[in-house]
């Protein structure tokens, strides 16, 4: 760059001043995101008081069943991390994520139906006296598991089903693959924007609708049950099964959060959310956009198996409409709830809403007579939660976590229309804040 | 002196409309390149090709010391091989600190397992404040770019396009909208630019072209009209013609 010195100098104006320093990079990155911090030390405190709430550890004040319901809440949080960085962040709507995290639930739900049905198997053949051949236990698990559906035979998917090691793997490895390839083919084309929202729900619909088949190898619509109840450990109390879980659900977040806070925090996310805002340009500073793409959408992909793989097992049950198009779209209404772009607004938007939402449908909400109608909160849970979609995207476009920039005193100054960036609903970082 | 960026037998159509026509032109590695012409000459989508936003129907389009064809590759892998382009309209990523755009823009690899692990370092903050200097901004890094004012921007992007340390520069219309002496320095930059890498300015303005006082391509119908210095080519009588005639 020798032609540098010999630049013309733009008229800097006003008195050059005290210079701000070079750099804020030898910071430490906690103290550069005290909200990872203080999200940490709020997931760990709350941790510790549902466990010394529990039924097992601790004065038995949380039922074991609302136990489960947290745990599984800490895996929507999860599951909406990733929305939040494929959409918030990188601004690729993705409206089938929760086909993956579903599919991470049928990988891990596999070989807990298994394990736990050749235990019984076993223990039943043993009554007849003569010790069970394998062939004798395997065709044993096989009409348990589908005679449901009407078959006798073990589907060749079911192949690694008996370890749970493989089975762990392909939880990672099925989402991941089939995020890649669809993602491939999606953004290689250049599919952006509405179009490729549909294309994610057209995928998670043709997903389910083939598992609903019954000779898709995945009992139909009957989906896989029973698993609540760990091979191996049959003994053990619900009790104490769904504290473990509701641990490694909150373990899971918090490692989930500190991974993706460093990711976004860095030039990563710098990138990405310069391909949100115009990505052309993002081009010609040669930057592969598709392929930032197609990595995120594989690494949220596999976020959300990991999130779908500790979720299921506190439900108990998984069947093809958990991949309902409906399922990914609630997702992303919950992070525009909590706050697209700022990674606790996505665990606020999940954990508030899932939690309000379990309680409308729960029936205990009262309902209201209004004399010409009744309103069952059961039904009308829907339309309060739509309607809160739509006052959210009006009225306060960066949702629930906008509160925190009042508090902070970040100001968001009136442009009269003329925003920050193309995509205003995000967290426009620290703007006037000297 | 061989040529940085060397484009032969280029055609394109659209809907039957031949934008480009069998086109030829080079450009040597440090050089100062005009190209004029009237409104659907083909300026805009030269550049479109060169960038590899268009795909051209025949021709080739080779660039740099081994002469390696851009036809094939994608937008991000030409700009990787050392070419910037200057939008019309300034284009700063306005969500984000002057700094980020500057480190954007910085010369480091692009790809994303290493951009993941990328950290910027003490030279590379020296740059980006050297940068930020050298186009006026040295106090405004930590503000948002889209509080900057449009010239602000407009620097901004040419201190992005250093940072990018390309051969080859391709600047669209750059005296558009500007006032006379953001025009002044506009020419005095890009004359400067132009000592260390190829610089190829598309503009409609004659006056601003003769300050760059450099050699002109005219451009009509897709294909190259007249070539040389623009006293020259204002004096060629089918130029005079097609262009300069009407106006």
């Amino acid at each position: 760059m020798t032609a540098s010195s010999s630049l013309p100098k733009y008229p800097t104006g006003g008195a050059g001043g005290v210079k701000p320093p070079a750099a804020n990079a030898s910071r430490s990155f906690i103290a550069r995101n005290p909200s990872v911090l203080i999200f940490l030390l709020a997931l760990a405190a709350f941790t510790i008081i549902v466990t010394i709430a529990s039924e097992a550890y601790g004065v038995g004040f949380i039922s074991t069943s609302f136990v489960k319901t947290l745990g599984k809440t800490l895996c929507l949080c999860l599951v909406a991390l990733a929305m939040d960085l494929i959409w918030g962040y990188a601004g690729i709507l993705s409206l089938g994520h929760m086909a993956f995290f579903a599919l991470g639930g049928y990988m891990i739900g596999m070989w807990l139906m298994y394990a736990r049905t050749e235990e019984i198997v076993v223990a039943a053949l043993a009554q007849g006296g003569l010790p069970a051949t394998p062939e004798e236990v395997t065709q044993g698990i096989a009409t348990q598991i589908f005679g449901v559906v009407g078959s006798s035979d073990l589907p060749v998917i079911w192949s690694f089903a008996h370890s749970l090691p493989l089975q762990l793997i392909l939880a990672l490895a099925v989402p991941g693959l089939l995020a890649l390839i669809f993602g491939w083919l999606a953004f290689r084309s250049r599919v952006t924007g509405v179009y490729l929202s549909i294309l994610t729900q057209a995928m998670t619909l043709a997903l389910a609708l083939y598992l609903f088949q019954n000779d898709s190898g995945l009992r139909g619509n009957n989906g896989l049950s029973g698993l609540q109840n760990l091979p191996g450990l049959g003994d053990t109390s619900q009790d104490l099964v769904s504290v473990w879980f509701f641990w490694a659900s909150a373990l899971a977040l918090g490692v989930g959060y500190l991974v993706l806070a460093s990711v976004v925090s860095g030039k990563f996310g710098s990138v990405i959310r310069a391909i949100r805002d115009d990505e052309a340009r993002v081009r010609f500073l040669g930057y592969p956009v598709e392929g930032y793409k197609l990595f995120l959408f594989t690494l949220t992909a596999i976020i959300a198996a990991i999130a779908g793989a500790l979720y299921y097992p506190q439900a108990g049950i998984i069947n093809p409409a958990e991949l309902a198009p409906i399922a990914s779209i609630y997702l992303a209404v919950w992070v525009a709830i909590g706050g697209r772009g700022r990674l606790y607004g996505a665990v606020i938007g999940a954990a508030l809403v899932s939690l309000v939402s379990s309680w409308f449908t729960s029936g205990q909400v009262p309902s209201i007579p209004l004399g010409f109608a009744t309103i069952h909160w059961v039904d009308w849970w829907l339309v309060l939660l739509g309607a809160a979609f739509v006052g959210v995207t009006l009225f306060a476009p960066k949702g629930i976590g906008g509160l925190f920039d009042r508090f902070q005193g970040i100001a968001t100054p009136d442009r009269k229309g003329a925003a920050l960036g193309p995509d205003d609903g995000s967290l426009q970082e620290r703007e006037a804040q000297e | 002196m061989t040529a940085l960026l060397e484009v032969s037998g280029l055609s394109v159509s659209f809907d039957g409309f031949r934008a480009i026509n069998n086109l030829s032109f080079s450009i040597g590695p440090a050089e100062l390149r005009a190209i004029i012409g009237p409104n659907g000459a083909g300026k805009t989508t030269f550049m479109d090709i060169v960038t590899g936003k268009t795909r051209p129907d025949t021709g080739s389009v080779t660039f740099g010391e081994r002469s390696i064809s851009l036809l094939g590759m994608n937008e991000a892998r030409i700009a990787r091989e050392g070419i910037g382009r200057k939008f019309q309209r300034p284009t700063v990523f306005e969500d984000q600190t002057v700094t980020d755009n500057l480190i954007l823009a910085l010369k480091a690899p692009r790809s994303p397992w290493r951009v993941l692990g990328w950290r910027p370092k003490a030279p590379d903050m020296a740059r980006v404040q050297a940068l930020a200097e050298e186009v006026g901004l040295g106090d405004h890094l930590a503000r948002k770019s889209g509080e900057l004012s449009h010239g602000q921007k407009q620097w901004l992007e040419i201190a992005m396009l250093l940072a990018q340390e390309p051969k080859l520069l391709l600047v669209d219309e750059p005296a558009a909208g500007m006032t006379p002496a953001e025009r002044e320095q506009t020419t005095t930059l890009l004359v400067s630019l132009a000592k260390t890498r190829a610089v190829v300015v598309v503009e409609h303005d004659m006056d601003f072209v003769r300050r760059l006082n450099c050699r002109v391509t005219v451009l009509h119908e897709g294909s190259v009209l007249a070539e040389g210095s623009l006293d020259h080519v204002t004096q060629n009588a089918q130029v005079i013609n097609v262009y300069l005639g009407r106006g």
